[in-house]
């Protein structure tokens, strides 16, 4: 029997990157770090064109692969995000990774190779994608963290994720194999069918339904990992201080993003009938990312750490959304995610221009009297901080808004209450580094920033300060990926 | 005695239990730490391939192989990143990767 060929139409911007990622190794390989350039380059062009065929493909809901790969509205607007975020992110790394001691040719393949199983996992439609997906992520993460080799900082912010990393793996196979075996199946919508059969009115809960529940809680377990939520952030603060700045801007947004559209596709394509079993899990990860991450952030002098705690309170906001586990609530998220991916670009385009020329510098008094030496630069930092903050105006405000509306629909009303007051908290920090840009003594200049984080911090800036103006275009793109889920 | 699906499940869970615990008790080398994810992935394949006969169903065997396959990658990756990290070190004890507090 000769199998039939599946359809790989859906699966063209996965493709392209995996071949591309494989033709620029090889140039790599021959031609040695002066390639580099080059390489970083092509890369950019990929990501482009990967991001184009998402959008230039035939709409709707199409299945592939045995039903194991899925590609609809909701793939199609996080796999745009998470491509471009990839792409900005390479563009920040030119001046780090192209030229001088520290140019290596592999990290631009190894994002590539990152972005390719980050479009995997969003377009995951069974348990094996799921994890194959989230695998090639995270095998290319724990390279990239340990990419300046010559560093001790490097290498092992590169073991302590690889070692938690592949403990969060072993957890989400766990459970991927107890719910294999309770459900009986590895798709979603199969796994989707049992549990709502189970949990119908009149079914008696039966070892079977607990056991799917007990997978559920190991899945999500290594889900939280992967978007760095509280109980499983051990590992943020170290990695995003360790690894090469580029890096971590690198970390802070694509890879955050692909994590949380899986969280949602796990949570509502296979077990939208518990709804109730999943969402108290949510509500208390929400709730302890964003009380953990605004207090442990408040005491922090490196910046670099200060971001990881501040990741780890956005993706508390963004769990909210999912918590409501309503239509509106994923548009929520998926706004959310946007905004926070522009945000943390820019203001980690800052972060790197943190260079006197003695070297690179990233303790938070190394900004003091920037707004002298460097006000234009101080202005859009300072605005990305409000809006990070969450300060009405700015975008932030209505990231925050849209995902505590849809938190009190759906009546969770103390999530909604600590929420807000874990972003109050919040801006406590954010806030003090804009006091130090503004009102402390000068410690000198940074050397001048390059083209490309000019670009991306001006970029970012005005998007946050006139997203307000009109906000329907990212809205509406958001509520009809929403909708594709339900 | 016959052997059930709920022997195997309890071996994959002890497996599983003692290579979790053996991440965070052991204070002495990273190489146990990596011995010890792989315990956890190979008490994964109990489960998967114990769940695939007792449902008659191949996508457990299936999943169990891609598993395996990703945990010899997953190995190769983490014994790397450990050998550049004992160049720069001199070590692979556990209580020296500490350059970072956290």
């Amino acid at each position: 029997m000769v199998a039939a060929i599946p359809s790989l139409l859906p699966a063209v911007p996965e493709i392209t990157l995996a071949l591309g990622a494989l033709g620029l190794l090889m140039v790599g390989a021959f031609g040695g770090a002066r390639r580099a350039g080059f390489i970083n380059g092509a890369s950019m062009a990929l990501l482009a064109m990967a991001a184009l065929l998402v959008l230039a493909g035939e709409p709707g809901r199409i299945e592939t692969f045995g039903g194991a790969f899925v590609l609809d509205d909701f793939a199609r607007f996080l796999k745009v995000l998470t491509f471009a975020a990839s792409a900005v992110a390479l563009a920040m790394a030119g001046e780090h990774f192209c030229a001088g001691p520290n140019a290596r040719f592999e990290f631009p393949v190894l994002v590539l190779l990152a972005a390719c199983g980050m479009g995997m996992i969003i377009s995951a439609n069974d348990l094996i994608a799921l994890y194959l997906g989230l695998e090639l992520m995270s095998l290319a993460l724990y390279v990239v963290a340990a990419i300046d080799r010559d560093s001790l900082r490097s290498t092992e912010a590169g073991l302590k994720y690889f070692v938690l990393g592949a403990l969060s793996s072993g957890m989400l196979l766990y459970g991927a194999s107890l719910i294999y075996g309770f459900a009986g199946t590895v798709s979603f919508p199969g796994i989707a069918q049992v549990t709502a059969e189970a949990m119908r009115p009149g079914a008696e809960a039966s070892a079977s339904s607990i056991g799917v529940v007990v997978g559920l809680v190991f899945v999500f377990a290594g889900l939280c990992f992967k978007v760095s939520a509280v109980p499983f952030h051990m590992w943020t603060p170290d990695v995003y201080e360790g690894a090469p700045t580029p890096v971590t801007a690198f970390f802070a947004a694509a890879p955050k993003a692909a994590g949380m559209a899986i969280f949602v596709r796990v949570a509502l394509d296979a077990f939208p009938g518990i709804v109730p079993a999943w969402q108290q899990i949510v509500v208390f990860v929400a709730i302890a990312s964003m009380t953990l991450g605004a207090f442990a952030a408040i005491g922090q002098s490196n910046i670099k750490r200060l971001m990881a705690y501040s990741s780890i309170s956005h993706m508390g906001f963004a769990l909210t959304g999912l918590a409501a586990g309503t239509a509106d609530g994923v548009s929520g998220v998926l706004i959310y995610m946007s905004i926070y991916v522009v945000m943390t670009l820019g203001s980690f385009a800052c972060i790197l221009a943190m260079r006197r020329p003695e070297g690179p510098v990233e303790d938070i008094s190394d900004l003091a009297g920037l707004a002298r030496t460097k006000p234009l630069m101080a202005l859009l930092f300072g605005t990305l901080l409000f809006s990070l903050a969450g300060v009405p105006w700015f975008a932030g405000f209505f990231a925050k808004f849209y995902v505590f509306l849809a938190a009190i629909e759906a009546k969770l009303y103390v999530l909604a209450v600590i929420g807000v007051l874990a972003s109050v908290v919040g801006a406590y920090y954010y806030l003090r580094i804009v006091k130090i840009m503004y009102f402390d003594e000068p410690k000198g200049a940074f050397v001048p920033m390059s083209g490309e984080l000019k670009a991306v911090l001006g970029a970012a800036g005005l998007f946050v300060s006139f997203y307000i103006v009109y906000p329907s275009g990212l809205n509406n793109a958001a509520a009809a990926a929403a909708k594709s889920l339900f | 005695m016959t052997v059930g699906l709920s022997h195997f499940l309890i071996l994959a869970a002890i497996l599983f239990t003692i290579g979790t615990v053996g991440i965070f008790l052991n204070r002495k080398n990273v190489i146990v730490i990596l011995m010890s994810i792989e315990l956890i992935l190979l008490s994964v394949n109990i489960n998967f391939v114990a769940f695939s006969a007792f449902l008659g169903d191949l996508v457990g065997q299936v999943f169990a192989l891609f598993v395996l396959t990703v945990a010899a990658a997953e190995a190769a990756i983490g014994l790397a990143i450990l050998v550049v990290f004992f160049r720069n070190r001199g070590s692979i004890a556990v209580e020296d990767v500490n350059m970072m507090k956290g």
